[in-house]
């Protein structure tokens, strides 16, 4: 990788983190390969749904995905994948927290299994409960600019607006919306779901998001581990594109040398 | 309008669609293949005909994709548990048919226990409870406790038991069952009261509503299948279709889950007619068609399949396995449980299996395959408010 396109630290509460690349782990053909694409795409943040996990059995050999996640290596966020209300997500939360799982989360709450778009009056509430009993909470929510002021006012780390349906490797859909909710943002923006190609994520980060998570597009590459990268590549690239300043987009072509130079 | 499927049923056009589906070119085929996309019934019947069957090839190519795309490379295993063969329905193709003299057994409670403990040692954590329709042996307090014992061991429990009132089902859910499972069996009214001459399984519309009913109650996962063999298989698959395509509307926060399972030889004199079976190509078509017009239902298959068949179409569409299955209650006690072969032979079982492979086998062929066999994919704090272990 080119040092050149070193991003700088990202900080979501008292973490800090160099990847902007926060990866999902469901979806991959085995927890090996999960766990190799991880460290291709030099992610620092992973998720993981605790539906999947032994909350009862922390070393359950058929509920072992936390064995191929070294703690050292990354955070693990648990999500709250399966629940359909706040009361189930807190619930499970909980569960989490009391296991040992670390006190983040990625609040998702969506009740429609077909195109798993978040409930947004259950999210708030929940967010509510468990900011005050002291997670770190990153909601999942639709690109709702209202909702994401909302979110933030009751003390959640980030928001995650959608680009598009999770898994629908769709791209920024949602694109005029997470922008306002960009220039309004109290907190990072983690552009979360639907991006299917690496150029789908440098745009959302030439859009100014802060990082953006990626599962689907990933798991189901021929090959977790090049595509791990690509899309690292692709974040640090949209990155840096951002913070150099993009150029303008003009209808008409623009000479590179004016004829009007001579008169300054 | 939020019509029942029984209110909608009579008037679908199943019998046109069969026209288009026996009319359809291969030109037809191939637009809707370009597209990649299934929108409609009317195209989903096009996907099924003997044109498109000469596409087999594009069209489980495609189904993998959208298959991969929604789930990944994963499959999600599970057992049932026959609780008991007790039944009071007559119906001619099932081996816990009344009149069938088979040795008859309920589970006790505290051995449904034992034999979900068994069965969490083999790996799994999701099971189907199963159990014939007899008021006296299988009451709703007997299912209820039931599912509260294998809750110690087993995260998700789905039931496949006769159709009940909502009211029925309120209990089963607050007891922390997931989902329901109800297979018409076939959708052709006429086959249907041949079939079930006796007891209350008669009422077509009454089955037909059930998932519907669960789903009001508060199930989260419905499962809805034919029993292929009874009738034209092209038919069964255009009711099926219609009906998933109703459930999905009428019931969107539901996962949905099919299965497709074939006549296998069972006690009684039942011989289903040879015009009516669903070859293995029809049934890759189906699968491959249904799959990329519902890209996120679940779909299910059992070890009524043979081993090689099970292992060839599950990447094409495949989300949901079962592994190591006994039909008959009680019968996992006898099982050695380092192979998990069965140790005597089961006379009261409902059908005989096909794929005899113990769950860590089908654990290794997926693996083999590029698959992850995923155990648990569901947390019981999600429908219980207590712990209950």
């Amino acid at each position: 990788m080119n040092s050149t396109l070193q991003t700088e630290p990202l900080q979501i509460a008292d973490r800090t983190f160099h990847s902007r690349l926060f990866v999902g782990t469901g979806k991959f053909p085995s927890n090996q390969h999960m766990k190799s694409a991880l460290a291709a795409s030099g992610t620092e943040l992973v998720t993981v749904a605790l539906k999947r996990v032994n909350l009862d059995k922390p070393n359950d050999p058929f509920a072992d995905i936390l064995e191929f996640l070294e703690p050292e290596s990354y955070l693990i966020v648990p999500n709250t994948a399966g629940a359909m209300n706040a009361e189930e997500a807190i619930r499970i939360a909980r569960l989490g927290a009391a296991a040992g799982l670390p006190k983040w989360l990625k609040l998702e709450i969506h009740p429609d299994p077909n195109y798993l778009l978040p409930d947004p009056v259950e999210t708030l509430e929940a967010a509510k409960t468990l900011v005050n009993e002291g997670f770190t909470v990153l909601p999942y929510i639709n690109a709702d600019p209202v909702l994401a002021q909302r979110l933030q006012d009751v003390g959640c780390a980030t928001v995650m607006p959608l680009g598009a349906p999770i898994g629908s490797n769709r791209g920024l859909e949602t694109r005029s919306q997470i922008e306002i909710i960009i220039e309004q943002a109290r907190v990072p923006v983690i552009v979360d779901a639907g991006i299917g190609a690496p150029s789908q994520a440098a745009e959302a980060m030439e859009m100014g998001a802060d990082a953006v998570l990626v599962n689907t597009a990933i798991a189901v590459a021929g090959n977790p581990d090049k595509m791990a990268c690509a899309f690292a590549a692709a974040v640090e690239a949209g990155w840096t594109a951002r913070h150099i300043g993009l150029g303008g987009i003009h209808e008409k072509a623009n000479a590179t040398s004016p004829l009007t130079a001579f008169l300054d | 309008m939020n019509l029942r499927f029984s209110e909608v049923f009579s008037g679908l056009p199943i019998n046109a669609l069969e026209q288009v589906s026996s009319g359809a070119s291969t030109d037809m085929v191939d637009r809707i293949l370009d597209k990649g996309r299934i929108r409609n019934l009317e195209e989903f019947a096009i996907m099924l005909s003997p044109a498109a069957s000469g596409r087999l090839e594009d069209l489980s190519r495609l189904s993998q994709q959208v298959t991969r795309q929604h789930f990944g490379r994963v499959v999600r295993l599970f057992a049932p548990l026959y609780l008991s063969n007790e039944c009071v329905n007559i119906c001619k193709y099932c081996g816990f048919s009344r009149n069938n003299p088979i040795p008859r057994i309920t589970l006790p409670v505290e051995k449904v226990g034992n034999e979900t403990l068994l069965l969490a040692k083999q790996g799994f954590r999701s099971l189907l409870l199963v159990a014939g329709e007899h008021p006296r042996f299988v009451s709703e307090g007997y299912v209820q406790e039931c599912i509260r014992q294998c809750l110690k061991h087993m995260p998700s429990i789905l039931v496949e038991i006769a159709p009940m009132e909502i009211d029925g089902y309120r209990p089963i859910v607050e007891a922390g069952s997931e989902g329901v499972v109800v297979y018409q069996e076939t959708y052709d009214r006429d086959t249907y009261r041949e079939m079930h001459p006796h007891g209350p399984k008669k009422n077509f519309d009454w089955r037909l509503d059930s998932v519907e009913r669960g789903y009001e109650a508060g199930f989260r996962r419905l499962g809805i299948g034919a029993l292929f063999g009874l009738h034209d298989w092209r038919h069964e698959a255009l009711a099926l279709a219609a009906h998933a395509q109703h459930l999905s509307q009428r019931c969107c926060n539901a996962q949905l889950s099919i299965s497709f399972p074939r006549m296998r030889p069972a006690a009684g004199e039942f011989e289903p007619k040879i015009r009516h079976l669903l070859g293995d190509r029809d049934l890759v078509q189906l699968v491959s068609a249904l799959r990329i017009f519902l890209p996120h239902a679940a779909f299910v298959l059992s070890t009524r399949e043979t081993p090689q068949f099970r292992d060839g179409i599950f990447p094409l569409g495949i989300t949901n396995m079962s592994a190591g299955s006994s039909t008959e209650p009680g019968a996992y006690s006898d099982y050695e449980a380092s192979t998990w072969k069965p140790r005597r032979t089961q006379p009261g079982e409902q059908f005989h299996i096909a794929d005899e492979r113990s769950p860590a086998e089908i654990a290794q062929v997926l693996r083999r395959d590029g698959y992850e066999p995923v155990w648990k994919d569901f947390d019981a704090t999600l429908v219980t408010a207590e712990k209950t272990a």
